[in-house]
């Protein structure tokens, strides 16, 4: 609804839209802020805004005292091989359930999408017995499948409305060229495939780097990602605003970033296709 | 042509996909079912059967009217909050101004925060009665500072959980603004429609389906609020910000109750199958197959 406005509308609602902006974001920003500050200016009374020494002495000792990198690479693992690993088991679903639908199609993949509506917690204590009788509380393996099935469900819908969107035409027309299936699947299928797989790396990658219910409660050291990091600062230690601060900015930065790019995917991912 | 092959390509194809969310859906939903009639603590096994006692003692137990009351008020308050900010944010977003790309993107942040970091700061950061912004805002106009997580702790997690949520809100139902129709707009405005009625009878029926979904995939997710009271309250003070997950996981890893843990998580299913047959049939009716 991009209608004429006067240059002076324009200003007013410009401002307006950064004032509502910026507060909104205010939080984050200032969390970005108070960890380039010492713990005592992190708490002065009245708050510093800008003018203080800026220091990455807060980054350096969460880095040096909590092993932070060791929560870092669990993040990375369990977000990246849940979702690698689903999209292995989800592109054949979608693929043929995109290229040829059957009168029970539609079924699967409503079924698929009720699985998405339990929830976690009236499946923890069977989840969390389960996984104790086979050791594998607090490993990244057990997390890593749980949430690949967590996110299956998303997975195989957001496939399915990028594949739908691939004329099955122009497989006929490769064909009619001569392209045997190899042929066909290399270059004429992936390359029209490949952008709705990476949105839904990115939007699958984000939710599950935020996951906190299985991460919190089925980790307690080794497998522990940034998560379940972050909660542990939910002690006194949280009070040194500083430190909390840099991790936290260390902890979101990442998803921050990718989630930018990925504004479109996650409206059409979070609503399965109905809002596009 | 070879579609007898192709259909068994397809079932191939299909399974392991199938397979998978069917173990995930039957095996543990199974245990829960049959743990829920067990007396079984997680301390001292070996489980007995009791029967339909973990339900009992579930919903008479003096947490449960609050957890359920909690659980409702919390969704309650944050669909509010997030359904109408999100359609004044995407009204505003919108218009015609300097910047949109850069505050769209300040707008949308607060999604993708993890739970346990946005818990965290709005707890010590801006919450906390002696060094939070808040406190310092209040001293500044002569105000007594509030410690808010132990005066208004429900209210207070209202507050972080509609901050996470107020984004994808916005971001949906802006989505959908796009695509409301210009020309329609500018008719009814030649017609001498007021910004009013235009909005009633033109934008509000257009947002109609968006905002059925917004609220109902929010329901789902909000009835599973679980790390901002873990690392923010735990629950407190007494169970006035204990909601029906919090109260499970309580049973089941704090107390080792794994039996009435059980039969919560049943309950838990159960109410979460109410709202997920509205939207099903609202996802149903927009898939065209």
């Amino acid at each position: 609804m991009a209608r004429k406005t006067t240059t002076g509308q324009r200003a007013l609602i410009t401002v307006a839209a950064w004032g509502i902006g910026l507060l909104i974001s205010f939080p984050i920003i200032w969390t970005i802020l108070t960890s380039f500050k010492t713990e005592a200016t992190a708490i002065a009374s009245p708050p510093v805004w800008f003018n203080f020494d800026w220091t990455l002495q807060n980054y350096i000792d969460v880095n040096t005292r909590s092993d932070y990198l060791r929560y870092f690479w669990n993040s990375v693992v369990i977000a990246v091989g849940s979702t690698l690993l689903g999209l292995a088991v989800a592109i054949p679903a979608a693929w043929s359930m995109a290229f040829q639908p059957t009168k029970n199609t539609k079924n699967v993949l409503m079924w698929m999408l009720s699985t998405k509506m339990m929830p976690a917690v009236g499946v923890l204590v069977p989840v969390y017995l389960g996984l104790r009788s086979m050791g594998l509380l607090d490993t990244r393996i057990a997390l890593v499948t749980i949430m690949m099935l967590m996110n299956l469900p998303i997975i195989v819908w957001m496939l399915f409305t990028y594949f739908r969107e691939i004329p099955g035409e122009i497989l006929e027309a490769a064909r009619m060229d001569g392209a045997n299936l190899r042929n066909e699947i290399i270059y004429v299928l992936t390359p029209m495939a490949v952008p709705g797989i990476a949105s839904t790396l990115l939007l699958n990658v984000i939710l599950a780097w935020n996951e906190a219910f299985w991460t919190l409660n089925l980790t307690t050291t080794n497998a522990a990602p940034l998560t379940a990091f972050i909660a542990s600062f939910s002690s006194p230690q949280g009070l040194f605003y500083a430190k909390l601060s840099a991790a936290s900015t260390m902890a979101i930065a990442p998803i921050l970033i990718l989630g930018w790019f990925s504004q479109k995917q996650l409206v059409r991912g979070l609503t399965f296709g109905a809002v596009k | 042509m070879a579609t007898q092959r192709a259909h068994k390509a397809a079932r191939l194809m299909i399974s392991p996909s199938v397979i998978l969310l069917l173990a995930w859906m039957i095996i543990p939903l199974g245990t829960t079912i049959y743990f829920s009639f067990l007396r079984y603590n997680i301390l001292t096994p070996p489980p007995s059967w009791t029967g339909v006692e973990n339900y009992t003692y579930f919903l008479t137990d003096p947490a449960f009217i609050p957890a359920l009351v909690n659980t409702l008020v919390l969704v309650l308050g944050v669909l509010i909050i997030t359904t109408v900010g999100g359609i004044l944010l995407a009204l505003l977003l919108n218009m015609d101004f300097w910047g949109q790309g850069i505050v769209r993107i300040l707008v949308i942040s607060p999604f993708f925060v993890m739970p346990t970091v946005s818990a965290l700061v709005w707890k010590n950061m801006f919450m906390h009665p002696v060094n939070g912004l808040f406190a310092h805002l209040f001293r500044a106009v002569g105000l007594q500072p509030v410690d808010f997580l132990s005066t208004m702790p429900l209210l207070s997690i209202i507050i972080m959980v509609a901050w996470a949520w107020l984004p994808f809100a916005t971001l949906i139902l802006l989505t959908a603004l796009q695509s409301l129709d210009s020309e329609q707009m500018e008719a009814a405005e030649m017609d001498g429609a007021g910004w009013l009625s235009r909005f009633i009878y033109l934008t509000l029926p257009h947002l109609t389906r968006s905002i059925t979904v917004v609220v109902l995939i929010q329901t789902i997710f909000l009835l599973a609020v679980f790390a901002e009271i873990y690392v923010t309250t735990a629950g407190g003070p007494g169970y006035a910000s204990t909601n029906i997950p919090f109260f499970i996981y309580n049973l089941s890893l704090k107390q080792f109750d794994a039996g009435m843990g059980a039969a919560g998580g049943v309950i838990a299913v159960i109410i979460a199958n109410i709202v997920a047959f509205f939207l099903m049939r609202a996802v149903g009716k927009n898939l065209e197959l």
